[in-house]
């Protein structure tokens, strides 16, 4: 049984003072979508509080509520004990509410100290400010752990190091409540520890704080009490110690979920694709792929774990025809590809490269096009979709958008729907259709289930497998770890554009692959 | 070539690149708030019509019984030409608004903004003209005190003996209008502005990144309209500065002639950045200035012709924004409107 | 929040909008002390009022069908095309260059190969602006206007030296010879036994319309079209899907500015029947009010086109009529463009509001 704390549940002891946070009756919707529904929430005071739920379920609405970002509809907030009216950002800062944003709200081109002043000026010449700042910031990496030049430009810094300024430029507005989005997407395990160290340092000197995460792990590792999230409303808040990652997920999904892939052992094939010393030198001229090199098999499917930006991305692209190499050499079958030129896509889906890209917004999908557009996109120079003079046929495009919208369960189930009215998961279905059904010999993956929700994400990994059982290679970016250890056959882990190691899913676990991550080899540093 | 012929040319380049500085620093304010304003040239042409008329108005004699196409005005001294002046900014201005109203408020398509923007100042301004003057589109001949006289700078005199530097100070930097003056100070102005207040940390913030000034707490609609409205006064500056601070002394259409345009391009060539533009904005000036001095050059066996002088300075425009710009990085966030994102 | 049913988004709104461009017109001439009810009654009547007006209004019409046309084409691309203007004066240069030297066979002859110099001009002035912004990143919006400004100092060199008619004081070319004459309106109303006034309108509008057909066709129906509008919604993702950007910027600025080029035929061969200093007077500006009010969709560019004739039709009878310059119809085009292009959640944001407050009362 799960002990549910309502309102009306926690003791109300008189002494003990009033929570930081009080929510009641938070309601928000956007249009005909309700994202927020009656929602109640009590956050004690020097408490690391986490929200869990999945995309969508309107966790980071209700936070942006909180911030001021927007007006709920309808319900109270109380911050310690005194209702309180936010309007903007300026009343939750003026409330003591400090934000991390999972995107950060930094300023590229400006320097840590103007970041951190930007909004909280001393007077109109910036001089007297960012004096007072520089020694602010002094003190406050002293006692928190958050050293960061001060006079860095934040666009050259680390993205851990960026983050520790989002925390520093709340901490100098002296917040007392601070408010983490998905915090850890960006960083390696490593880091994320650092940042949970923070954490707790700020939790003892009396600091709230909430941790938006969908990593049920970071929920169990650092918070006191956890609050789940499903579909705009609160179903449950327990404390952390009382659960179990089982029951956190069954409350987010609302039904008893699977969290491994069923899956055969590989029976790799012949070798389909070599990557030698494969390397990408990006448009402002620094590298963002180091001479890379690796085998992808028949049968198989090749993993690529790493911390977002440490050259997966450029992996893909320079494969997918989209950017060209600077060195080194790619054979598919024996056959060597022109890796000289950027803009080859149509070239390499003709060799029977397929690409899932890791953007489906960016990259895979045309948003104002409909779905049976979509559904042929990258493949529209297909014989059986041409007419002549250069006409295409739409009728045959439309038949073939049906057909793949209902092997892959994609609802609604409308070719004539854009894809912008498509959820996330069965956006990555009509991306996954058109991808697999042109029966690519090597399929490339990047991020399958990023933003979708977890009942698509089993159908997808489901695909990929079978898909992978049809003898096809398939080489699979991801940053969650628990994605790449449960499909992989084998695992390649990227750092700062290189290749920092290579292990067996079976011979390896999220601490190995975690370090390896960071560009530390255990195994090396052991021998 | 003489020396007395570098001297007027240098000359003839410092009134030239007056208008285009003011211009062009006028866009910096906009598009370092992460507004792109191509409707530069229309708020410069009815900036010029506008302290035109006002001007010629103002400066008129009050008569009891004007005739038909005869105007009564004031009387006014040299007032009238000040009175000139903010009736142009206050015209520049009117259309900044109209443009943050597009494109900030209404989240609308900038460049289509300023297209119309353009088109509007090109049509009322003859029509407004027109029905006022009834000359063809034009204002009165501004005379007396709807004109800006040249100052002397102090020494001028004294200072011509001294070799090299004497000239250019007597005859090349003295002897202008307030207006160049003005334009020229500008410069400085605007880069302390921009890197050395809270304003300008501000501003520059909010065209790279909206969002890191609005969950600062500070209005990103407050900041950009504040910025397109400083981009307004430059603009009319630049404005009242060709009908009234130059030889042609009244307004005339399309009197701009793709001025505003050029600006833009200057801006891209200095990389948004004060110093540079004033750099950007001479080296406009002086290709307008031989393109004025030499109409025809004849080449013994091939003369160029006048037209193609006259294209020079558009031309010259492409071949800088293809050939040497280089890697202009924008501000990030210009040319999209502010939504928070969900 | 894409939730508003079709006629609201293409027909209400619009629609509303352009009410507001025209109220404002309206609020314009109120301004300047003439009464906007008499001027557009004047207008319509001059324009709709006898079949020497609508011969005149279809004129016009032809002239904004190719440069709208040419507008839409290149925003369905992302590509804002300013240079209308220019292309159509360089189109000028191509119709004159195959009239001057052909006009001694037959129209038959001239006309088909005038279309296609027509195209080549416009198009080649189109073409370094596209290459520009393909390869080096140059704001094809300053080089289109820069190009438009290069064009009329070329024109006036070609029409002041090697095109001018010998002996003669205005820069223009001598008249074309009967072999460069095409039917007029008048002319193939005799064909089928009609008596039409003669007017400039000519075998030109019929082509216009051909080309709102094929530009269809082009857009929705063509592989090409496909990629173009994926192009325009997002380069990233067209070059994920093998679409060189590079090819799109280029063909579609051809395409662009061969369209604008082909204006020329309708007022140099059409009106003329010799090549002038300003025969394009506005028109590749006035594509863009055209295109933009026609939401790029060839039916709208031809409705919007039709009104615009209307307006500069009208607005010529307006000026013979009443104290209105010919300046009024450039405020209102101003006015149109900024309303359907730069304002229309003035319109938008209301109705969306009180059509979500309807759904929201009623469900």
């Amino acid at each position: 049984m799960v002990d549910t704390l309502t309102n009306e549940g926690r003791p109300a002891a008189a002494a003990s003072p009033p929570p930081a946070i009080e929510l009641s009756g938070i309601s928000k919707a956007f249009g005909p979508v309700q994202a927020n529904k009656d929602i109640a929430l009590n956050v004690a005071k020097g408490t690391i509080h986490g929200i869990v739920g999945e995309n969508g379920a309107g966790k980071s609405t209700l936070m942006s509520i909180l911030y001021g970002f927007y007006k709920a509809d309808k319900g109270e907030i109380k911050i310690n004990g005194v209702p309180t009216e936010i309007n903007n950002s300026d009343d939750a800062i003026a409330a003591g509410i400090g934000m991390v944003h999972q995107h950060f709200m930094l300023v590229q081109p400006f320097t840590v100290l103007e970041n951190v002043i930007l909004g909280a000026e001393d007077g109109a010449l910036l001089k007297p400010s960012l004096a007072k700042a520089r020694s602010a910031l002094v003190q406050l990496a002293k006692d928190y752990e958050l050293e960061v030049d001060p006079d860095a430009i934040v666009g050259e810094l680390a993205v851990g190091f960026q983050q520790r300024v989002e925390i520093l430029k709340a901490l100098y507005r002296s917040a007392d409540i601070l408010i983490l989005d998905e915090p850890t997407g960006v960083l390696t395990p490593a880091e994320a520890d650092h940042l949970f160290r923070i954490l707790e340092g700020l939790k003892a000197q009396g600091k709230t704080i909430i941790l938006i995460t969908h990593k049920l792990r970071e929920i169990m590792a650092i918070t006191d009490t956890v609050s789940v999230m499903r579909r705009g409303e609160m179903t449950a808040t327990v404390k952390t110690s009382e659960t179990s990652p089982s029951e956190l997920a069954e409350l987010m999904v609302g039904r008893r979920v699977l969290l491994q892939v069923d899956k055969t052992p590989a029976s790799p094939g012949e070798t389909l694709m070599e990557v030698r010393n494969l390397s990408v030198i990006g448009d402002n001229g620094v590298p963002r792929l180091k001479s890379i090199s690796f085998d992808l098999r028949a049968g198989e499917i090749l993993g690529v774990a790493g911390v977002a930006g440490n050259g997966q991305s450029a992996l893909l692209e320079v494969l997918g025809g989209i950017e060209a190499a600077s060195e080194g050499s790619v054979t598919l079958k024996g056959q060597p590809l022109d890796l000289s030129h950027a803009q080859t896509a149509g070239l390499r889906r003709e060799k029977g490269i397929g690409h899932v890209p890791e953007d489906r917004h960016r990259l895979g999908l045309i948003m104002p096009y409909q779905a049976w557009e979509n559904a042929c996109f990258g493949y529209h120079d297909a014989p059986e979709f041409q007419r002549s003079f250069g006409l295409i046929d739409n009728r045959a495009m439309l038949t073939d958008a049906r057909g793949k919208m209902d092997r892959f369960d994609i609802r609604p189930q409308d070719p004539n729907l854009k894809a912008a009215n498509f959820s996330g998961g069965n956006q990555q279905k009509i991306v996954l259709a058109r991808e697999i059904e042109r029966n690519p010999d090597v399929l490339l993956i990047g991020q399958p289930t990023r933003g979708v929700d977890i009942g698509a994400i089993e159908f997808i990994h489901q695909q990929i497998v079978a898909l992978r059982d049809q003898g096809k290679a398939i080489l699979l970016v991801s940053v969650e770890l628990e994605e790449i250890l449960a499909l992989s056959d084998r695992i390649i882990v990227m750092f700062d554009g290189k290749i920092s190691g290579e292990r067996l899913p079976e011979q390896t676990d999220e601490n190995d692959l975690g370090l390896l991550m960071a560009g530390i080899d255990p195994r090396e540093s052991a021998a | 070539m003489e020396w007395v012929d570098v001297l007027r040319l240098f000359d003839s380049t410092l009134r030239l690149a007056t208008p285009l500085l003011l211009a062009c620093l006028a866009g910096l304010f906009s598009e370092r708030a992460g507004i792109f304003d191509i409707g530069l040239e229309g708020k410069m042409l009815a900036a010029a019509f506008a302290s035109a008329a006002v001007a010629a108005w103002a400066a008129a004699p009050a008569l009891e019984n004007p005739f038909p196409g005869e105007i009564s005005g004031l009387g006014l001294g040299w007032t009238a030409a000040l009175l000139g002046v903010l009736a142009g900014l206050a015209a520049s201005m009117l259309l900044s608004l109209l443009h943050g109203l597009a494109s900030i408020t209404l989240r609308g398509n900038q460049l289509i903004s300023g297209v119309a923007i353009n088109f509007l100042a090109a049509g009322l301004t003859v029509l407004i003209a027109q029905d006022l003057f009834s000359r063809g589109g034009q204002t009165p001949q501004l005379t007396g005190g709807a004109r800006f006289t040249e100052i002397t700078l102090p020494l001028a005199e004294t200072l011509r003996g001294i070799p090299f530097i004497g000239p250019l100070y007597a005859d090349v930097l003295s002897g202008h209008v307030i207006f160049i003056y003005i334009a020229l100070l500008a410069v400085p102005v605007s880069w302390w502005i921009l890197f050395r207040t809270r304003f300008g940390l501000r501003l520059r913030a909010v065209g790279e990144n909206p969002g890191a000034v609005d969950t600062a707490g500070i209005s990103v609609t407050r900041q950009r309209y504040a910025a397109v409205l400083i981009c307004g006064v430059l603009c009319g500056l630049a404005g009242a500065y060709l009908s009234m601070g130059t030889s042609a002394a009244g307004f005339g259409r399309d009197m701009t002639a793709g001025r505003g345009f050029i600006a833009l391009a200057a801006l891209i060539f200095a990389k948004w950045r004060p110093w540079s533009a004033l750099g950007a904005c001479l080296l406009f000036g002086l290709l307008q200035a031989i393109s004025g001095y030499y109409p025809k050059i004849d080449l013994g066996i091939f003369v160029i012709p006048s037209d193609f002088m006259e294209a020079l300075p558009y031309i010259l425009t492409v071949v800088i924004l293809a050939g040497f710009v280089g890697k202009a990085t924008p501000p990030k966030a210009g040319g999209v409107p502010y939504v928070k994102e969900r | 929040m894409n939730t508003l049913p079709k006629w609201i988004d293409i027909v209400l709104i619009p629609f509303l909008t352009l009410f507001l461009a025209f109220f404002v017109s309206g609020l314009v001439v109120v301004a300047i002390g003439e009464n906007p009810i008499r001027a557009m009654q004047i207008m319509i009547n001059g324009a709709l009022g006898s079949d020497y007006g609508i011969g005149y209004t279809l004129f016009y019409t032809t002239n904004f069908i190719f440069t709208g046309l040419a507008v839409a084409i290149a925003f369905h691309a992302a590509l804002f095309n300013i240079g209308g203007e220019g292309q159509a004066a360089l189109g000028g240069v191509g119709v004159a260059i195959v009239a001057l030297s052909l006009d001694g066979t037959h129209w038959l002859i001239t006309f088909p190969l005038a279309i296609l110099s027509a195209f080549v001009f416009g198009a080649l002035w189109a073409l370094i602006p596209a290459f520009l912004q393909a390869r080096r990143g140059s704001h094809i919006v300053i080089t289109t206007i820069m190009f438009n400004y290069i064009a009329a100092k070329l024109l006036g060199y070609l029409l002041n030296g090697p095109l001018k008619k010998p002996a003669w004081q205005a820069p223009e070319t001598r008249r074309f010879e009967d072999g460069a004459q095409i039917p007029f309106m008048k002319d193939i109303g005799e064909w089928v036994g009609l008596e039409i006034t003669r007017t400039p309108l000519n075998i030109s509008f019929f082509v216009a319309l051909i080309c709102c057909y094929l530009v269809w066709l082009l857009i929705w129906r063509s592989r090409f079209g496909y990629e173009l509008r994926a192009f325009g919604h997002s380069e990233n993702a067209a070059v994920y899907a093998g679409i060189s950007p590079f090819r799109i910027t280029m063909i579609t600025m051809i395409l662009s500015g061969g369209l604008a080029g082909m204006m020329a035929l309708n007022t140099v061969m059409g009106e003329q029947q010799k090549l002038v200093l300003d025969h394009v007077q506005g028109a590749g500006f006035v594509g863009i009010a055209v295109a933009l009010m026609g939401r790029s969709h060839p039916i709208g560019v031809l409705l919007a086109a039709v009104l615009f004739g209307i307006l500069y039709q009208g607005g010529t009878e307006l000026a013979f009529e009443m104290d209105i310059s010919r300046d009024m119809i450039i405020t209102i085009q101003a006015l149109v463009i900024l309303f359907m292009g730069a304002l229309e959640n003035l319109v938008r944001y209301p109705v969306e509001n009180t059509y979500m407050r309807m759904l929201r009362g009623s469900g």
